[in-house]
């Protein structure tokens, strides 16, 4: 890969919170480069971070999101390109004076001072007198709910508790941007969920914009207003949770971002509205053109892909909406609030011989059996639903 | 560990200590004792040799040369050993491995052979020799072991460590003060008082460079030849015994201390 390829950029057309484009830039990065002796980490990064926005860089370890973070912070030096944080460029100005503060993968709490000291670590050379930076601290950690926690050792806290006390003392300098090295990923998975929501509340309450490093793909749906999915250093797509799970811009995204099912397709014919395609088991089918993504190099040629929960499993006795196609359960698996229905369709093997399965999830209805392996399904969809990677 | 008992394991081990230390228990026994020479049975109880030992000007002069030198040699060797185990540690350069390599190689490397090319060097290079040539010798060897103990020390510490100070508004050096030397300061004690022992019972490149200026090791070695002189030396020896075991616990109490309050994991230490 040489040439930098053209991003899509916020292809859904709306922006996730309406006020988002208005706001002035917080973070703007102009054809980013950076390399590792030879490695080449990152190829040409354009983004813009919005103020106040929670922004994040997803992608799988070595795609170069931490790279990009630790450039913004100043750990890294930039390549070529330029970084700017509130319009300034940061080409020479070291990390102790940038706008950001980060919270880091290990927290790095210093584990030979008391909580209070960590938090007020940051305010050493603040003018301000003993009583205020002391208040200051306490106000901190009331804010992450570590209130009275101050004169605790470091080193005795909880995973959940020292992730506490790296924002405290991250936020108590009043960055313009927090960045977010894989915050959550050392606790364990209730502490997890819990501290997305806080973690959201955190960033609603303080306006501060967030930037988060994460390899998880349900975080960073969850948590983020805006996010850029990188491979190999490039980002393949920037968008919000819904068009980034909706309509992914290439099969390599969707694959990363929750479960897809993918099936061969034919193309048949092109309008300026749809294309219309052949999919084994599924007949005819016309794909709105904003549903056409690309595929990926290496890609057995064109497909089509839809998510489990867009398709449904109709009951013997029930009325279709959508079009309907048959096919047998293959494999059922239960997770007590859902269940996945892996499902062959007839005539999926029309097109290479190998019978396709497509993995379909329907929510468990109280007091109604679930299907067994082996039983002959009808299945409901709708065109719109399908995306067509070529 | 059960399986163990009864069987001659015990036996060995009980062997095994007694080789080790009875003849140090020999020491203050004949310390004590009222007779020059050094045989049973004992004679009866004296502190004569203490007070010999405290009045002899040429022992007390040997004690504050080996004194200067374990301190200067002790000091030099373990700040130049941070410098050494921090680049080692925290920083790839080229030709790293070789020049960390030929650092600790005075580890292994005879020490007769070490005092005998210091000795030609030192003596082509027109010094003379003195407590001053002492200090250089014994810091080069001193160097490996200080080395050795400071590189874990660096080494354990998380790297985010020192860019979250720096993060947090902190210049390199300050960063370096307020994070990284608080938390490797027990390795830096450990680092000192290892190479203050060795220092001071280092007997071979003492004797190859210190001329005229005896050191403790190189006077109790000249005063060996006088069998009058053994029971002060006897008494010498016991001073130093107690004084080791000091100083050794003080040093465990400080590592020790130093890991409750960080929170880390006791990874043994030397005792």
């Amino acid at each position: 890969m040489t040439a930098p390829q053209t991003i899509p950029q916020g292809r859904s057309g709306t922006p996730p919170r309406p006020s988002l484009a208005d706001r002035r830039p917080m973070i703007e990065c102009r054809g980013v480069q950076k390399y590792f002796g030879d490695y080449h980490a990152l190829r040409g990064i354009d983004l813009t971070i919005r103020e106040g926005e929670f922004f994040s860089l997803l992608g799988p370890s070595g795609c170069g999101k931490t790279t990009l973070l630790r450039t913004i912070a100043g750990f890294e030096d930039i390549g070529s390109g330029v970084v700017l944080v509130d319009g300034k460029d940061m080409a020479n100005v070291p990390a102790n004076v940038r706008p950001t503060n980060m919270v880091f993968q290990s927290y790095a709490i210093f584990p030979h001072l008391t909580v209070a000291e960590n938090v007020g670590f940051g305010l050493r050379r603040d003018p301000r007198s003993r009583a205020e930076k002391a208040a200051a601290v306490e106000e901190a950690l009331e804010m992450v709910g570590l209130r009275g926690y101050g004169k605790r050792a470091a080193h005795a806290l909880s995973g959940g508790q020292r992730q506490r006390v790296a924002l405290a003392r991250a936020l108590i300098l009043k960055p313009k941007v927090l960045l977010l090295d894989e915050p959550l990923s050392a606790l364990d998975r209730k502490m997890r969920e819990q501290m997305q929501v806080e973690l959201i509340k955190l960033q609603r309450q303080v306006g501060i914009t967030f930037v988060l490093v994460t390899h998880d793909q349900e975080e960073a749906l969850v948590m983020s207003d805006r996010i850029a999915v990188m491979f190999e250093g490039q980002i393949a797509q920037l968008d919000g949770p819904e068009a980034l799970y909706a309509r992914p811009a290439s099969r390599r995204v969707a694959d990363f971002i929750g479960v897809m099912n993918f099936m061969p397709a034919r193309i048949l014919g092109e309008t300026a509205e749809h294309v219309t395609v052949a999919v084994p088991g599924f007949g005819t089918v016309e794909i709105p053109a904003r549903n056409v993504s690309r595929a990926d190099p290496g890609d057995p040629g064109p497909s089509i892909g839809f998510r489990p929960e867009a398709a449904t499993l109709l009951a013997a006795n029930a009325e279709a909406t959508g079009r309907v196609n048959g096919g047998v359960i293959d494999e059922v698996v239960y997770y007590g609030d859902m269940t996945y229905y892996d499902v062959i369709m007839d005539g999926s093997d029309a097109y290479d011989g190998i019978p396709h399965e497509v993995r379909i999830s329907m929510r468990n209805v109280f007091g109604r059996e679930v299907p067994d392996v082996g039983t002959r399904v009808r299945v409901s969809w709708s065109p719109g639903s399908l995306v067509l990677f070529r | 560990m059960r399986r163990f008992q009864g069987s001659g394991l015990r036996v060995y081990a009980v062997l095994y200590l007694a080789f080790l230390y009875a003849p140090i228990a020999l020491l203050p026994i004949f310390a004590f004792n009222n007779a020059t020479v050094i045989a049973f049975p004992l004679q009866g109880f004296t502190t004569e040799w203490f007070g010999q030992m405290v009045q002899n000007a040429a022992l007390r002069q040997a004690l504050l040369n080996s004194l200067i030198i374990a301190v200067s040699a002790s000091v030099l060797a373990t700040c130049l050993g941070i410098f050494a185990a921090r680049a080692s540690t925290r920083f790839r350069f080229p030709g790293r491995g070789p020049i960390m390599g030929l650092i600790m190689l005075p580890l292994v490397l005879p020490e007769i052979i070490v005092a005998m090319s210091l000795l030609v060097v030192l003596l082509a290079a027109g010094l003379s020799l003195s407590i001053l040539t002492v200090i250089l010798g014994h810091t080069l060897i001193c160097m490996p072991y200080a080395i050795a103990i400071l590189s874990t020390a660096f080494s354990s510490l998380d790297r985010s460590l020192e860019e979250a100070a720096y993060d947090l508004g902190e210049t390199k050096w300050s960063a370096f003060r307020l994070v990284i030397l608080p938390l490797v300061m027990p390795g830096i004690i450990s680092a000192l008082l290892m190479s203050f022992t060795i220092s001071l019972d280092e007997f071979i490149i003492a004797f190859f460079l210190a001329g005229n200026q005896p050191t403790l090791p190189t006077y109790i070695f000249s005063q060996l030849r006088f069998p009058k002189s053994i029971p002060m030396i006897m008494a010498l020896g016991t001073v130093l015994v107690v004084m080791s075991i000091a100083l050794v616990t003080l040093a465990e109490y400080f590592r020790r201390r130093g890991v409750a309050r960080t929170g880390q994991t006791d990874s043994g230490g030397f005792l």
